[in-house]
């Protein structure tokens, strides 16, 4: 976690004498939501300008729980042109990707109009915001990557906006975020796996975003570290859909990134599952072998924020049981809480485990 | 086949209702005569489908009445078996899942005196829960307060997704009522299904249902702890029951992690969550998700910083384990006598007023 005040940064010295590494979760922004304009069909801009955003949550403008700071950003990663945080690639490239030499970063753009009620503003949205991640940052900067942004509640715009970007090479992978309206599992979603398959995509799934439902079984919580906390468990529960829905089985060339939802989790779920499978396989007859090896093949999770245990040595445990061929490691660029590739992983670590965690998983599950 | 020790409590096993027949001698007039002439059906939650391999285990079954249901089998089955001293009697029947609140609340009535006339009252090693109408904590607490002379009953029960999370004020009634009455509040696994399952929408299969039951208690020690329950009461203990323990240990270094981070939205909780737990939770040992490598049960273990927080229980009749091999292998001697014998025993401060 991040929070400074500090002068701007300066980029020079310290980018040719560190390793390379890829940063699995940026988020690019808009300076303002005008920036989405020349995207967007004029029916569209008027119906923004008339009605805003109608999601699944209460407020028109603003997340569920009031966050901890303005934009859940950092408060350094203000631009030094103005601008909200993230909006600049000059002060990206300055405060981030060139001091930490960033070879490959995914952009994972947030609030772009996943999850709306109004199914067709959603994909015109999306399809705006895939147009507007290649003419602002991926034509600006090879290092960075882009997602395919898709309306996931409507599978046939989705699917329809996966083979409009497949196999372009600014592309990495197939966005969604982890509050669907049902389960990640279920047979409303399949035609985007279908696809995902088929474009050789991995999807990327990122915590966030507002299916409707409490994040709890007992409801809605008070508190945004509850939301936040709970994210882990809507990962897991989506995750435990992909798997017991059979859709992991049923894509073996399927590979899906858990983005920003943890990975202290995983190792308990997996055993879980396996000891649930044992009693309630006949449930589940697609699954031939025991759920944690579908996550072991498919399942790919980035790391920040990353876990801090007590016992820290608890650290190496987790990765020792999930496998460092699975992890990947993220920043979250601007959010506030942060992890720096200097400070985020305390433990001693081999060269091999290094270049896995830092860029050698990213460029694997990627490919770029 | 483990070898335990004798003596043991068991803070976890499920006395079934038989049927409804078997509750309306227990049930007031007014609310029997709701019972037959409304023709309500079994009070039994899609937690655990009665023929569902995971809802009893096969030798424990009983021919055409829900496992458990029985006295005799299950002194056979759980209490001589394990040689038990005592046991806690968590009965799973749904009454937290009706919308009366006032149905709710007779149901519950007619449990606890079930509980005591046909259980209690027949087999001196047995104590039992509370159970609560959860939806309407002031007709909980009301229940708390008819039952709590009756030292057999040991804790109060809920359901961990029940109307509202756990820590809400709207429950604090319950908790000063079980501080009150030096009850421990059991949460068990399972819920009222007025909210989705998940946390995110209703799951697809049985086994989605089962595993989300681990991440609904997170979910409910999040709330416990960011509402500041514990602070309001320092006194109050919590026993999660058939919660899974291992995701607890990575759970709390993540809230740990954005209580450091964004504390500055509940200035209440004034240490570290994994403390407050130490001190205030504890949780029954079946299931117990871990691999069977005894490596890694002991990095579990260590992982959990505290040789006192887990109790020994078999929750009987769900099919956790076979055998008597009630506590995973390779537990070191001590922490084993502390899991079955002393943890129990300093959590449920009425055992030893009615246990020599």
């Amino acid at each position: 976690m991040n929070v400074q005040l500090r002068d701007a940064p300066t980029a020079e010295p310290q980018a040719a004498s560190k390793l390379a590494i890829a940063d699995g979760d940026i988020h690019p922004a808009r300076v303002t939501n005008a920036e989405y304009d020349p995207f967007l069909a004029k029916r569209w801009r008027d119906h923004l300008a008339e009605y805003g955003t109608r999601g699944r949550s209460q407020w028109q403008v603003g997340p569920a729980y009031p966050k901890a700071q303005p934009n859940a950003s950092r408060r350094d990663a203000l631009p030094l042109e103005g601008g909200r945080h993230g909006s600049s690639l000059s002060f990206m490239q300055l405060q981030h990707l060139d001091p930490n030499n960033v070879a490959m970063g995914i952009l994972n753009p947030l609030g772009c109009g996943q999850g709306l009620q109004n199914l067709d503003l959603c994909a015109a949205m999306c399809a705006a915001t895939n147009e507007w991640q290649v003419a602002k940052w991926t034509s600006q900067d090879k290092r960075l990557k882009a997602s395919i942004v898709i309306s996931y509640e409507d599978a046939p715009a989705a699917v329809a906006e996966i083979r409009k970007w497949a196999g372009h090479p600014d592309f990495a992978q197939i966005f969604m975020l982890s509050r669907t309206a049902e389960p990640l599992g279920a047979k409303r979603y399949w035609p985007i796996y279908e696809a995902a398959e088929e474009a050789g995509l991995p999807v990327g799934i990122h915590a966030f975003g507002y299916g409707g439902n409490p994040i709890t079984a007992a409801g809605w919580p008070s508190y945004y570290t509850e939301e936040m906390v709970g994210h882990a468990q809507a990962s897991q529960a989506g995750l435990a859909s992909l798997v017991f829905e059979g859709v992991l089985a049923r894509h073996p060339a399927l590979k899906v990134v858990l983005i920003e939802g943890g990975f202290g989790w995983l190792p308990a779920l997996s055993w879980r599952m396996d000891k649930v499978w044992q009693r309630l396989g006949s449930e589940t007859p697609l699954l031939t072998r025991p759920p944690s090896s579908y996550v072991r093949d498919q399942v790919w999770l980035t790391t920040q924020p990353i876990e801090e245990p007590d016992p820290p040595e608890a650290l190496r445990d987790l990765i020792g049981w999930i496998g460092w061929d699975k992890l990947i490691f993220a920043t979250d660029y601007p959010h506030w809480d942060f992890d720096d590739p200097n400070q985020a992983l305390k433990l001693r670590i081999s060269e091999a485990e290094r270049e896995a965690f830092f860029i050698g998983n990213a460029r694997k599950v990627w490919g770029k | 086949m483990s070898e335990l020790p004798t003596g043991g409590i068991d803070c976890d096993l499920h006395p079934a209702v038989p049927n409804i027949a078997a509750l309306l001698p227990y049930l007031e007039p007014h609310w029997r005569e709701m019972a037959i002439t409304r023709g309500i059906d079994e009070l039994n939650t899609i937690a655990y489908p009665m023929n569902a391999p995971i809802s009893a285990r096969p030798d424990w079954r009983i021919p055409g009445l829900p496992a458990g249901s029985s006295l005799p089998r299950l002194q056979n089955d759980a209490l001589d078996a394990f040689g038990s001293q005592i046991a806690i009697c968590n009965c799973l029947y749904g009454v937290q899942a009706l919308f009366s609140e006032d149905l709710a609340a007779a149901f519950a009535r007619a449990v606890n005196r079930w509980i005591a006339a046909e259980w209690l009252d027949r087999d001196a090693r047995l104590r039992a829960s509370i159970v609560l109408a959860q939806q309407s904590p002031d007709l909980a607490v009301a229940e708390i307060e008819r039952c709590a002379d009756d030292p057999r009953f040991v804790q109060v029960l809920l359901l961990v997704a029940g109307e509202v999370p756990l820590g809400k004020r709207s429950m604090w009634p319950i908790y000063e009522a079980a501080v009150r009455h030096n009850l421990p509040v059991g949460i068990h696994a399972g819920g009222a299904y007025h909210n989705p399952p998940g946390p995110i929408g209703w799951p697809g299969t049985l086994a989605e249902d089962y595993t989300g039951h681990a991440y609904a208690f997170a979910a409910g020690i999040s709330s416990l702890i960011t509402e500041g329950v514990f602070q309001r009461f320092p006194e109050l203990k919590v026993v999660l029951l058939e919660s899974g323990v291992t995701w607890l240990p990575p759970h709390l270094w993540r809230l740990t992690k954005f209580w450091r981070g964004v504390r500055i939205e509940m200035p209440w909780v004034d240490r570290l969550p994994a403390s407050i737990v130490r001190d205030h939770v504890r949780l029954t040992a079946q299931p117990f998700d871990a691999p069977d490598d005894r490596d890694t049960l002991l990095r579990l273990i260590d992982h959990l910083q505290s040789d006192d927080i887990l109790l020994f229980a078999t929750d009987y009749p769900h099919w956790q384990f076979d055998g008597t091999a009630a506590l995973p292998a390779g537990l070191p001697a001590a922490l084993v006598r502390k899991m079955m014998i002393d943890n129990p025993r300093a959590t449920y401060a009425r055992l030893s007023e009615t246990v020599a």
